[in-house]
């Protein structure tokens, strides 16, 4: 099966990349733009989706900074 | 007084942890995959890019065979020290609390930095002039460090950056934290590379000196 994982700053973690493109965006000319944050995207095949979360807590995220989301069957 | 050194693939700080350890005692270098510890009385977890540091740094070492020995070791009181990525290491393999997340300017740093040693009870700074700051420097991209207000006495912070030269906007100007047990302590500035006045400073051999003053005074007692 395939499967995605979204890693995302954990909430009220600071989180610079996602400031600086913050910044980036009106002076570029785009405005109203505003709570960004980045993260990671992974994509893998699993033969047990049922892993998933374990795979998730012990290597794909760091789960004191980090919050995953699994999004399975793509 | 015996150091091992832990060499990862990716490593580079190595050999200059292995360099600065002889300067106090023996020093022997350990491989990632192997087990045996070698019967060292203290283990480094040296600076570098360990296993590429693919994914997050420190994530991926964590999972070395040797690592597992260290863990064991730790579990058992052996003096673990981790610098840089080691720190990142140890961290993630939850021996320390908290995690190193990427400096605030997203720019890798490289300077000396003043830092301020807050026990002078610990294995680790026993040895450490009181009340002088150490000039030690860093090198890094990932060392702003983080730990949940609950998860970190303020006991176990054993150094922090001098007012005004927090290099990568560390939580509360930590500079480097020890485990609840105080057996375990990882920094982010580089000891082994302030070893000698020929290079600025020689500041860092304060740290390598109280592991062996810690080890030599437990073989006595």
């Amino acid at each position: 099966m395939r499967a995605r994982v979204l890693v995302r700053p954990k909430a009220g973690i600071l989180d610079p990349q996602g400031q600086a493109v913050e910044r980036a965006l009106p002076a570029l000319g785009f405005s109203g733009v505003a709570n960004v944050h980045i993260g990671r995207l992974i994509e893998l095949d699993v033969d047990d989706p049922g892993q998933l979360p374990e795979m998730c807590k012990k290597l794909l995220s760091n789960p004191l900074v980090e919050d995953f989301e699994i999004v399975e069957s793509l | 007084m015996k150091f091992g050194v832990v060499r990862f693939p990716g490593s580079c700080d190595d050999v200059d942890a292995l360099l600065a350890a002889q300067r106090v005692g023996e020093a022997v270098m350990l491989w990632h995959a192997d087990r045996d510890l070698q019967g060292v009385d203290a283990v480094i977890v040296p600076g570098g890019f360990s296993y590429g540091d693919y994914l997050r740094a420190g994530a991926i070492a964590r999972f070395a065979p040797m690592m597992e020995s260290v863990t064991e070791f730790a579990g058992d009181g052996g003096l673990v020290l981790g610098i840089c990525n080691g720190f990142q290491v140890l961290c993630e393999a939850g021996l320390l609390p908290g995690a190193l997340l990427p400096n605030v300017s997203l720019r890798f740093v490289c300077r000396q930095v003043e830092v301020e040693v807050m026990s002078e009870y610990s294995p680790f700074t026993r040895a450490c002039p009181l009340g002088e700051p150490l000039s030690i420097p860093v090198k890094h991209t990932t060392g702003r460090y983080y730990a949940p207000d609950h998860g970190l006495a303020d006991t176990q912070v054993l150094l922090r950056y001098a007012p005004g030269q927090n290099p990568n906007g560390s939580d509360r100007d930590i500079a480097g934290v020890c485990n609840e047990a105080g057996n375990v302590f990882g920094l982010m500035p580089h000891p082994e590379h302030a070893v000698d006045p020929l290079t600025g400073s020689s500041d860092g051999l304060a740290i390598f000196e109280s592991i062996r003053a810690h080890v030599a005074d437990r073989v006595v007692a």
